[in-house]
């Protein structure tokens, strides 16, 4: 990979540190008057989600990671790993638990998500900002009440709990916005 | 910031924010007989300072440097006895970028003959009131030594504690440093300063902060009762740092021996080596008359003026549509 300058981070450039893949999440040059230069950068591990402030003095480089972000398809859930596939090559790689983390709470067969690969192993699961999905178990709801601002909690087919207003039926279709797990509207199936 | 496209990254009305601060501070000068000067922006010597890199333009089979400070040119035309003068001058500053600066940046230098640097200060907050106070009243000006504001906010001597002690402030909040050569306390004494110290300047107002570290002397002379601390400032206005100013050395045989440090040091750490400017020690040997200088960064005040956040916002075309 590529080595990177002082000069060359930025907001969302990869990077590698101390063996792990890192995303550079924020960026400011430092430089007092006449003094030296610094470059100080906030870096999220991509493996654990940590966040930790690393700073560099001006003309150090760094390593760049072999990370990129590719459009997959979910296939099916093993037991042990979830399995997507790539749309056009066909390819397919399986994700543990670790790396899907929240997205299992989304995802349904044949969703699209965004799967990074780090040396060409998934590490992180990024499902579509929007998912369509059924209840499963909710209370009764009221008819007419579609104002009330209290809600209910629903479970959606996937096993997610998400907030809904009173007048949803079980067996409803909801669409949720998955970067808030917040309820959007009703929805067909 | 966007750019991928043609258009200015200022507004109009930054435009003439920029336009106003050039008319203020010249208005300001030609009533307090200070001659206005230019000289030359590609210069046959470069900065010697390690912690500062000048661009070279190839010229023939030799080459120059842009200035990254009219300072040495302004210095000849002192010693020649030109009286107090000031210059609004591009300076070029290779690799510093950021929320705060621009590789290609504009400076209003100025040099009082017979002042020293408290009289100078005196003279900067009556510039900063008269050119500033067009939008905002920069209030009193306040003076912090160097070393009190290490020892207000992190109960550290920046005289002298250690490199480990400095080293240890900085980690135990702000995570490690890469790069850092053990031993080298004004790197972390410049980086506990800009990240940590700067910072609670805000909202502060007017702060000269003087007294820097003989260390960190510059072309600033020592102080004569106190050679620990050089007779430099620098000025903030509200945490902002928009300028640094010396009382001068005029003394060739120390400035040749600074520039032949620098030089020693821009070797060990393996940066490009510079000419030293032989015209300006030259000048300083025939004689400087004892003055003070300050650069203000115009740039930067026109973010105070106008209230923008970023550099971008006040330069039509910075750095990468430039």
């Amino acid at each position: 990979m590529a080595n990177y300058g002082t000069n060359d981070l930025r907001n969302g450039l990869k990077i590698m540190l101390d063996g792990d893949p890192y995303n550079i999440v924020e960026c400011e040059f430092v430089k007092p008057g006449k003094g030296q230069a610094f470059t100080r950068v906030k870096i999220r591990n991509l493996k654990t989600g940590r966040v930790v402030d690393r700073t560099l003095k001006s003309g150090e480089s760094v390593e760049g990671a072999d990370v990129v972000d590719t459009d997959m398809q979910y296939l099916y859930n093993d037991g042990e790993h979830y399995h997507f596939m790539h749309a056009t090559t066909f390819e397919q790689v399986g994700a543990d638990d670790a790396a899907v983390g929240d997205a299992s709470q989304w995802i349904k067969e044949q969703d699209m998500c965004v799967v990074t690969l780090y040396n060409g192993n998934p590490i992180a699961v990024t499902p579509p900002n929007f998912v369509v999905l059924q209840i499963t178990e909710t209370d009764p709801g009221v008819r007419g009440d579609t104002a009330s601002g209290g809600g209910k909690p629903a479970k959606l087919e996937t096993g997610a709990v998400v907030r809904v207003p009173l007048f949803i039926e079980s067996g409803e279709y909801i669409k949720v916005d998955t970067r808030t797990g917040e309820y959007v509207s009703r929805a067909k199936e | 910031m966007n750019a991928s496209t043609w258009e200015p990254t200022a507004d109009l009305e930054a435009l003439h924010t920029r336009a106003r601060i050039m008319r203020l501070m010249r208005a300001f000068f030609s009533v307090r007989e200070c001659l206005e000067v230019e000289t030359p922006l590609l210069s046959q010597a470069g900065t010697t300072d390690p912690n500062i890199e000048s661009y070279r333009v190839p010229v023939g089979a030799a080459q120059r440097f842009l200035i990254t400070s009219p300072e040495f040119h302004m210095k000849r035309l002192l010693a020649a006895g030109s009286g107090s003068i000031f210059q609004i001058a591009r300076v070029f500053r290779d690799r510093e970028r950021g929320r705060w600066h621009n590789p290609e940046f504009t400076m209003l230098e100025w040099y009082r003959v017979g002042y020293d640097d408290h009289q100078l200060m005196a003279e900067v907050e009556e510039l900063l009131r008269s050119v500033l106070g067009a939008w905002r009243d920069p209030g009193p000006g306040r003076k912090l030594r160097y070393q009190d504001l290490f020892m207000q906010y992190l109960q550290l001597d920046p005289l002298q504690a250690s490199f480990d002690e400095l080293h240890q402030a900085w980690i135990r909040t702000e995570g490690e440093v890469q790069g850092l050569v053990a031993g080298d306390r004004d790197a972390l004494l410049d980086l506990l300063f800009g990240a940590l110290l700067q910072p609670r300047l805000k909202g502060q107002g007017l702060v000269f902060v003087h007294d820097f570290p003989a260390s960190q002397a510059s072309l600033a002379r020592l102080r004569a009762d106190d050679a620990r601390v050089a007779q430099r400032f620098e000025v903030f206005v509200d945490g902002v740092e928009l300028g640094n100013g010396f009382c001068e050395l005029t003394d060739a045989v120390e400035q040749r021996q600074r520039f032949e440090r620098d030089l020693q040091r821009r070797a060990a750490a393996g940066q490009a080596a510079v000419s030293m400017d032989s015209h300006l020690v030259a000048a300083l040997a025939h004689g400087l008359p004892p003055c003070a200088g300050v650069a203000i960064g115009i740039d930067r005040l026109c973010m105070l003026a106008g209230e923008y956040a970023h550099i971008d916002q006040v330069l039509p075309f910075p750095w990468e549509c430039a």
